[in-house]
């Protein structure tokens, strides 16, 4: 891979992120009413003394065009404003969210590439069997079941029926106490219910993805090759065919990223996980807009390095695109 | 000339050949089935089942199939939870197809211009593209359904403004395959605009993918206001599916009721809806048919 490549990516995705602040900034303008109260938010009851000094802070005063560079210099230096409901700075809030979020996300998005891939493997050895049947008919319903949903009846039925997952929260109250490695099982103990809520609808599509994919490969002629050779089904499957058949896997869980943060604000809300969609859900509702701008800013910025991870592993999987600019 | 020997063969128009294959495909029929009942449930019922679904009409937590005249039982405040399914499906199938045509209207909008130009006008729309598809949706839809008020249409332009990106895409893609094809050569040269190629010639042959596109984008789109509503970000004074279950959200232990029947609802309808697109796509592209 080369480094210029990986430098014009980066740099593009910062583009990307002033675009998103730029964004920002335009949002909170489009509000309805005087900015300094939309700032403030419509719960706080703001005293005037607030929205005064709000008004000095972001240069509600001054001409639209140096609002926007107060606002895009305050970003740059890590001042992303002052939460006025959880009265704390905006970044303070999210440094303490963002890691539930990231284990949620990056759990269910590795759980669904892992199933979803063996599934769609086992399912392309038989095109037609009962394995590809239950592939295309657990894809389709994975991708109208609405997430909360899944995740509200996964709570009825382990809290009542079956109680082996706490259904709500991310740690035990009683365990705070407890040494690390206790309490890291405990969050893992927490996050199982969760990551596999978000992780059933892409599991799905990664399965009936891998399947197509894999049935594509299957066909190629160093597969027949590798059959002549007398090689075992099971290398054929998973070292020859497999590695051909996972680039499309990879860039859709590339572009699968927005998603799945998407359907992470659901399922935070849903089973109380302490993370930046439970945080934008509370803001939302309070109306706490610069909170809010916070987390879309902070969520975008996942998407960014997630696209960027993304094709740095396409070019090491892909030898053909090694060396190209 | 007799007519027995004056045998003729028809062609067959490509949309009469797709539905010919679709009427054949079992699982799309039973989809197109499942929705019209839907649909037709979500107009009429209202007619044989009346019902002010925000009414408190018995007392609260009635189990399904206890009382002769709530038979799905009531929720946490007493209300008729039939009165809220039958009147609570229209505004979520309104949103969902007004959603879909926006995104599909600015998607096939941007795609077409992009793919025909080339050049810097599909830089730059493709970077515009790009930006939109950075923004997590649904948070991006919340923000703006909050700064402008909800209401059934500002949902729907919500959705429509996130997620236009993938449509703009698939078009742009098919603009690419086809505006090199003789026939758009030949419509060139007899002196057609570009205006004239881009929506009667070119886009007509790129249609099929994006119906395909359209039906899956409305099972989506569907989705996202089930999630919205069931956020609280809905109109608060009507009734829809995802309302109840966010409504119905804390007492979950209590009674599974309020919200298995409106989670089951929005299921059947966008897995309805997904069946009819994989029977169209299936009917598109007979060759994909093994996979």
């Amino acid at each position: 891979m080369t480094a210029s490549f990986l430098l014009r990516r980066i740099g593009y995705g910062l583009l990307l992120m002033l675009g998103v602040v730029v964004l920002n900034f335009l949002l909170i303008r489009l509000a309805p009413g005087d900015p300094a109260v939309v700032i403030a938010g419509e719960m706080g009851g703001a005293t005037e003394e607030m929205l005064e000094s709000i008004r000095e802070e972001y240069g509600l005063n001054k001409p639209l065009v140096v609002q926007l560079g107060i606002y895009v210099g305050n970003v740059l230096t890590g001042n992303l404003g002052e939460s006025f409901f959880f009265n704390q700075p905006v970044a303070t809030l999210i440094a303490q969210r963002i890691l539930p979020t990231i284990l949620l996300v990056v759990t269910a998005q590795v759980l669904s590439i892992l199933i979803g891939v063996f599934l769609g493997v086992l399912a392309a050895r038989k095109p037609n069997g009962v394995m590809s049947a239950f592939v295309s008919v657990f894809a389709t319903i994975g991708y109208a079941v609405p997430v909360f949903w899944t995740g509200i009846m996964l709570i009825i039925l382990f809290a009542s029926v079956l109680p082996i997952f706490p259904v709500e929260g991310m740690q035990s109250v009683k365990l705070r106490d407890a040494n690390l490695f206790v309490q890291m099982l405990d969050i893992l103990h927490h996050l199982a219910l969760p990551a596999f809520t978000l992780a059933i609808i892409y599991l799905a599509q990664y399965a009936r993805l891998s399947r197509a994919s894999m049935l594509e490969v299957l066909g190629s002629d160093y597969i027949r090759t590798a059959k002549a050779k007398g090689a075992s089904q099971r290398t054929i499957l998973f070292k020859h065919a497999l590695r051909n058949a996972a680039l499309p896997i990879l860039t859709v869980a590339g572009l699968q990223f927005g998603n799945l943060i998407s359907g992470a604000l659901l399922v935070e809300t849903v089973f109380n996980w302490p993370g930046m969609g439970r945080l934008a859900f509370d803001s939302i509702l309070r109306r706490d807009y610069p909170t809010i701008m916070g987390v879309l800013f902070f969520a975008s910025a996942m998407v960014v390095i997630a696209n960027i991870l993304t094709d740095m592993s396409y070019r090491l999987a892909d030898p053909r695109l090694r060396g190209k600019g | 000339m007799s007519d027995e020997t004056r045998t003729t063969y028809k062609a067959e128009s490509p949309a009469l050949e797709a539905w010919r294959m679709f009427r054949r495909n079992i699982p799309a029929l039973v989809g197109v089935v499942l929705l019209t009942v839907i649909i037709l449930a979500t107009l009429y019922g209202t007619f044989f089942y009346t019902g002010d679904p925000f009414e408190i009409v018995w007392a609260p937590h009635e189990p399904p199939g206890v009382t002769p005249e709530f038979p799905l039982g009531t929720d946490y405040l007493g209300r008729d939870i039939i009165a809220g399914m039958l009147t609570g499906g229209g505004p979520t199938l309104a949103v969902g197809a007004v959603a879909a045509a926006i995104t599909m209207g600015i998607g096939i909008a941007m795609g077409a211009l992009a793919g025909y130009y080339g050049g810097w006008v599909d830089n730059l729309l493709m970077r515009v593209t790009e930006f939109f598809q950075v923004l997590p949706a649904l948070l991006f839809a919340m923000v703006l359904v909050t700064l402008l008020s909800p209401s059934l249409f500002t949902i729907a332009f919500a959705i429509g403004v996130v997620s236009w990106p993938q449509t703009a895409r698939l078009t742009r893609a098919e603009f690419l395959k086809i505006k090199n094809l003789e026939y758009v050569t030949a419509a060139r040269a007899i002196g057609a605009r570009d205006k004239r190629i881009i929506w009667t010639v070119i886009l007509p042959n790129a249609l099929p993918p994006l119906i395909v596109s359209a039906t899956l984008t409305v099972g989506v789109a569907i989705l996202f206001e089930a999630g919205l509503s069931f956020l609280g970000l809905g109109d608060p004074n009507v009734m829809s599916w995802g309302l109840m279950i966010g409504a119905n959200r804390e007492y979950i232990l209590d009674a599974w009721w309020p919200v298995t029947f409106p989670g089951l609802a929005i299921f059947f309808t966008v897995f309805a809806v997904s069946l009819i697109g994989d029977g169209l796509n299936d009917a598109f592209n007979p060759k994909l048919r093994e996979r």
